[in-house]
């Protein structure tokens, strides 16, 4: 059975693309799929790990609960967006490596994500702030103490960086 | 589309509720009619007595607004505890009440204020009361090809007006086992002009009180009087039993939260200068 296919446009980490994509086709599945962006994850499907979040306009969105075709117009950043132009990570990826916030990684696209959106909107968040910022993301190896160890010393560094 | 389609067809907005469910294949509808990019069913507007919000407002927008939170801070309140940063991004207003669990936030807080719930189809529109509104578990009196359209929820206009909301649940952000919601205001000399509180979880719908709550009236909320209400509406209660939580177990919890609401919100009209 062929399936209508529906014309989009997304900005995806700051380059328009353009596809034909069935309505049913989720967000994750569309970016992971067509677009070869497999820094976000797949988990649970339904919204309850945070593992395949995105930033929709800025924002931190679970990818598995959207439609490719809802992102029409709209601006996406995946995980891959995160890294510096050059490919090099960013400060917050970087201190993620260096507080070992991460044992397998399958949680941490979500995690970048969820503490990105913290920073870009409070750049100097309390340890409450933090957790509650990461708690829609579900890591099952680090007991979370070291993610939020890695958010406080991505703030310092940005905090530095800025002077 | 919702005149032709009935009820094959689901209106999605913010997808939080209804695409798990989809993923669950507990919902299997033949048309989903998006109405994410209709601006006419995004805004908050502030009235004299009362506060609108169309229907595919974002949650975090709601959460956000300073004057809103001024108006009806139980809506705030409220939210903070409704999911997590990346569902409230997305999670609509008017999809948190069309999708009516009997657990959830804003339904409770719906049932408390008395909002109205505008209501919209090819045929006209109507308005329904919160408690005509909620007809039982993840159930509403919309018909099928009704669309809701606006939340009207009334602002309290006492000068010593405070509110709180609560809940239990197994981690911050999970469904409750049980929530409670609470208003109440206050004269000069500490006396309840008005009072109204609600449970969540402990029924086919959120319940409010409106009878227990009367009584409070006249009362100055000592914890004696208060402890009272909770206890009654929580003898009211009909909650179920599941794996997180006996019925017995809810029952307690319901006294327990409805109390602690009532005396947070007390606490909060009495501090208002």
């Amino acid at each position: 059975m062929s399936e209508t296919l529906h014309a989009i446009s997304v900005e995806v980490n700051g380059k328009p693309r353009s596809a034909q994509v069935p309505a049913r086709l989720s967000l994750v599945d569309w970016l992971r799929e067509d677009l070869y962006l497999t820094g976000t994850h797949i988990g649970c499907e339904h919204g309850i790990c945070g593992a395949c979040s995105v930033m929709l306009d800025g924002e931190p969105v679970r990818s598995c609960l959207m439609y490719a075709v809802q992102a029409n117009g709209h601006r996406v950043t995946t995980v891959e967006g995160l890294a510096k132009p050059d490919g090099s990570l960013s400060v917050l990826q970087d201190s993620f490596c260096e507080a070992h916030g991460l044992q397998c990684g399958y949680c941490t696209p979500g995690m970048l994500i969820a503490s990105q959106g913290l920073l870009n909107s409070n750049p100097n968040p309390s340890e409450a702030q933090i957790r509650d910022a990461i708690g829609g993301t579900l890591c099952r190896c680090t007991g979370y103490q070291q993610i939020v160890e890695a958010v406080q010393l991505a703030a310092e560094r940005m905090a530095k960086e800025a002077k | 589309m919702l005149a032709t389609h009935g009820e094959s067809v689901k209106l999605i907005a913010g997808g939080q509720s209804l695409v798990p469910m989809m993923a669950m294949r507990l919902v299997r509808p033949a048309w989903l009619v998006d109405i994410n990019e209709i601006p006419e069913l995004k805004f908050v507007k502030i009235e004299k007595d009362f506060v609108r919000i169309g229907a595919c407002t974002r949650q975090c927008v709601v959460e956000r607004d300073a004057a809103l939170a001024a108006k009806a801070p139980l809506l705030a309140q409220a939210l903070s505890w409704v999911g997590h940063v990346q569902t409230r991004n997305r999670g609509t207003v008017g999809g948190s009440l069309a999708h009516a669990d009997p657990c959830a936030e804003l339904p409770l807080v719906a049932q408390v204020l008395g909002a109205r719930m505008l209501l919209r189809s090819a045929s006209g529109k109507r308005v329904l009361e919160a408690d005509k509104f909620f007809s039982g578990p993840m159930a509403t009196s919309a018909r099928p090809d009704e669309c809701l359209e606006e939340i009207q929820w009334p602002a309290w206009s006492w000068r010593h007006t405070g509110s709180a909301f609560t809940e239990i649940s197994v981690r911050h952000g999970d469904f409750a086992m049980v929530a409670a919601a609470a208003q109440v205001a206050i004269d000069g000399d500490g006396r309840c002009v008005r009072a109204a509180f609600g449970l969540g979880g402990v029924g086919g719908t959120p319940l409010a009180f409106p009878k227990i709550a009367a009584r409070l009236v006249g009362t100055r909320l000592d914890d004696a009087v208060v402890k009272e209400a909770a206890n009654a509406a929580a003898a009211e209660s009909e909650p179920g039993s599941d794996v997180h939580a006996s019925a017995e177990y809810r029952r307690h919890l319901a006294g327990v939260l409805a109390a602690r609401a009532l005396q947070e919100a007390r606490e909060r009209a009495r501090s208002v200068q």
